[in-house]
């Protein structure tokens, strides 16, 4: 019955603020619709119906960029939420906002909630800490690439689905014998720069950005006109060529092409699955992400995608003891292993792991401890903990374009990383002497 | 003599204009003045810091050739949305004209497109033809033409002028046939009477008597293309492949609101202010000497 009214009241203190004043009210800006609405609506409301001190509000800002822009405006006008979800690639941009983000670890120490920064996954917290292993945002749902196949067009086209799959060298050649068996579209990606260019550096263990990827100081330049880089995306393009990889955009329009049973190969990140399993009406496996065995003989790990919560600054000091609470909520092992199963986002913490492999999920859904392996199983090199770049959102944006002209043929991959750095050094410069 | 009212006093005229100006001061002087001040400064996103660097976001910019081509862009854009959206204007206003049963019904739905938003156009004309499930793009793969505007950037310029021009044309149509039933049918049926055809009467008395209308389009559909295409730019292509749908508008949203960099966004829509100024200045002092009122 109180679980009930208290439920009750924090519905109908979502639609009137005014209210909650018994109860300290705690606003949470996220950039999730549809199912993933749904899991934080879920989240949010079982984090308020088990205490009676504080109310959480989750309200939607719309995508990644506009929540970022909203919480920006937000802050401007001082009506900044407590909590703001931003993704992995605005995380340079908060970092540097000294005086309008509170740190995560400071929150967390100063509101006394139980909080241990070594139960988070080494791969999955670097992103988000300091260099001196400060946790400054808290990772929410992260997700890394790996590779999708559609095991029945392979045996359409004459190829055992069971082929080993591990190295690029060997992808190259399946595509070929997929080719020739007749099917139309061998490879499909999705988030050509983050798969195929900031993971692909990761994975070899070389460096995307001088500076340790960014992470050692705004003085950094984009390092991904390297060999390891210029030989992949020479192959991705010979591939473009000759009609066994198809390029279909910036995002993840691919994703409808495999999902429709269109294509045999996927690059995409392991938080496809809800959407795979769901429509996919042919066989599918996951296999871990293909490295160069020339350039690598084991590979390293892979780097995350996806977003955290960030902490904002000026509010009450009763209210961080809201936002703290909440936060070591979230990281709990049952809420993170429930978040895991039902997204495919990578679990924060180990024990979420651990939980879900103990409740045998993994043995019920095959491959979806791949994206956990992938990250976990090589300790983060200083080329695989992350990338830390200012106006990186504009940047990817610029890499798009120089990988457009790759795939057209109208570049060699050489003259369009070359062209890359240039103009991303260009942005970066400027984000330097903007934040200095 | 010229019969005059005036009013007696100040109070009642100025109350009459205020709501005018202090909409346009709001609304125009006080945003663009900000935008002035704002080029002037590297601001950091949350308004923490700023460093005064004078013209430095002018330099910044100007010496970017791909902000220079980005001018090249945006006037193969807005010539092709604005020709492609008052030619067939024209043409089908001057076809409506001539009927004389049912013309309400054609008029009725050639102004429905008009109503359409920019982005929902935008995604229309992109299910239209997407390379997957494109109906258009089915028919261009069997007549053996591979569409793919993803990859191809003359396709793709030609897919967001059709998405811009195309809700222009109701719009265009709606005043250009209104100005057609304005021509006076006693001038046209002399001409008849003088044995002159429909082609040679359409081009020696209805089209200078439109002239007025045809320039007053040409302003609107010039601002239109600079300003208000960015809708469909953003649901189509985003500005790629490459930069090759990239025009000016486009880049102050993504300069600004992606990439937060809030100095050459204000720059850049300070320069796009001067370039329409211009353009709007060239069109009255040279287009509008060849117009007959």
């Amino acid at each position: 019955m109180k679980k009930n009214f208290l439920g009750a009241l924090a519905v109908t203190t979502a639609l009137s603020p005014v209210a909650a004043m018994a109860q300290t009210e705690v606003q949470f800006w996220h950039a999730f619709t549809g199912r993933l609405g749904e899991l934080v609506k879920a989240q949010v409301e079982e984090f308020n119906a088990s205490q009676d001190e504080f109310v959480v509000v989750e309200s939607h800002k719309g995508n990644y960029s506009e929540t970022l822009n909203a919480g920006i405006a937000a802050f401007r006008a001082s009506e900044q939420p407590h909590i703001l979800m931003v993704f992995e690639v605005g995380t340079a941009t908060m970092m540097s906002a000294e005086g309008a983000i509170k740190p995560v670890h400071e929150v967390m120490a100063e509101s006394g909630a139980s909080f241990d920064p070594d139960a988070y996954i080494g791969a999955v917290k670097g992103y988000y800490t300091t260099t001196d292993g400060d946790m400054l945002s808290l990772p929410f749902n992260s997700s890394t690439p790996v590779l999708w196949v559609n095991r029945d067009a392979f045996e359409a086209a004459g190829v055992d689905p069971d082929t080993d799959l591990s190295t690029w060298e060997k992808v190259g050649d399946v595509l070929e014998q997929l080719k020739a068996g007749g099917e139309d579209c061998p490879l499909v990606t999705a988030w050509q720069s983050w798969i195929h260019l900031e993971n692909l550096s990761a994975y070899h263990d070389v460096p995307f950005a001088s500076q340790d990827n960014g992470f050692a100081g705004l003085d950094t330049e984009l390092m991904l006109n390297g060999p390891a880089q210029v030989a992949h995306l020479t192959a991705m393009g010979d591939w473009a060529k000759d009609g066994k990889f198809i390029y279909t955009g910036r995002r993840n329009e691919g994703g409808a092409n495999f999902r429709a049973g269109e294509c045999a190969l996927f690059t995409e990140s392991s938080a496809g699955y809800a959407g795979i399993s769901s429509e996919a009406e042919f066989d599918f496996d996951v296999r871990p992400l293909p490295y160069w065995e020339a350039v690598i003989s084991e590979p390293q790990n892979t780097i995350i995608g996806g977003a955290s919560l960030w902490v904002m600054e000026g509010h009450e000091a009763e209210e961080y003891k809201g936002v703290g609470e909440f936060l070591s909520f979230l990281s709990s092992s049952d809420v993170q292993a429930n978040w895991h199963q039902n997204t495919g986002y990578l679990p924060i913490t180990a024990d979420a792991g651990e939980v879900t492999r103990a409740a045998g999920f993994y043995e019920q859904n095959p491959g979806t401890d791949i994206a956990v392996i992938q990250m976990t199983t090589k300790e983060p090199t200083a080329n695989s903990k992350g990338l830390r770049l200012g106006s990186f959102d504009q940047i990817r944006g610029i890499i798009d374009e120089e990988l457009e002209a790759v795939w057209s043929g109208e570049k060699t991959a050489q003259e369009a990383m070359d062209s890359a750095k240039e103009r991303g050094d260009t942005l970066l410069r400027r984000f330097e002497s903007a934040n200095q | 003599m010229e019969k005059r009212v005036t009013f007696r006093g100040w109070l009642l005229p100025l109350a009459l204009i205020a709501p005018q100006v202090i909409i346009s001061a709001v609304f125009f002087f006080y945003p663009a003045g900000q935008a002035v001040w704002q080029s002037l400064f590297i601001p950091d996103p949350f308004g923490l810091s700023s460093q005064y660097v004078g013209l430095g976001n002018f330099e910044f910019l100007l010496s970017d050739k791909f902000y220079r081509a980005s001018f090249v862009t945006t006037a193969i854009f807005s010539t092709l949305v604005t020709l492609c959206s008052m030619i067939p204007a024209l043409f089908l206003a001057v076809i409506a004209d001539r009927l004389i049963k049912g013309s309400g019904v054609y008029r009725t739905l050639l102004i429905w497109p008009y109503a359409v938003a920019p982005a929902v156009a935008g995604v229309l004309w992109l299910f239209m033809f997407n390379t997957r499930v494109g109906v258009v793009s089915w028919y261009l793969g069997q007549l053996g033409y591979d569409w793919n505007h993803v990859l191809n950037g003359t396709e793709a310029m030609g897919l967001v002028v059709v998405a811009s021009a195309w809700g222009r044309i109701s719009y265009n149509f709606l005043f250009f046939f209104a100005a057609l039933q304005s021509v006076p049918r006693s001038v046209i049926e002399a001409a008849a009477i003088d044995g002159a055809r429909f082609w040679r009467r359409f081009f020696t008395i209805v089209l200078p008597l439109l002239s007025p209308t045809a320039f007053f389009l040409l302003v609107v559909n010039v601002v239109y293309a600079f300003f208000e295409t960015f809708g469909v730019i953003h649901t189509i292509t985003g500005g790629g492949p490459q930069q090759s749908t990239t025009i000016l508008v486009y880049k102050v949203f993504s300069d600004g609101f992606v990439g937060q960099d809030l100095g050459s966004s204000s720059a850049q829509s300070v320069i796009l202010l001067i370039v329409v100024g211009l353009l709007t200045v060239i069109q009255f002092k040279y287009v509008e000497k060849r117009v007959h009122y």
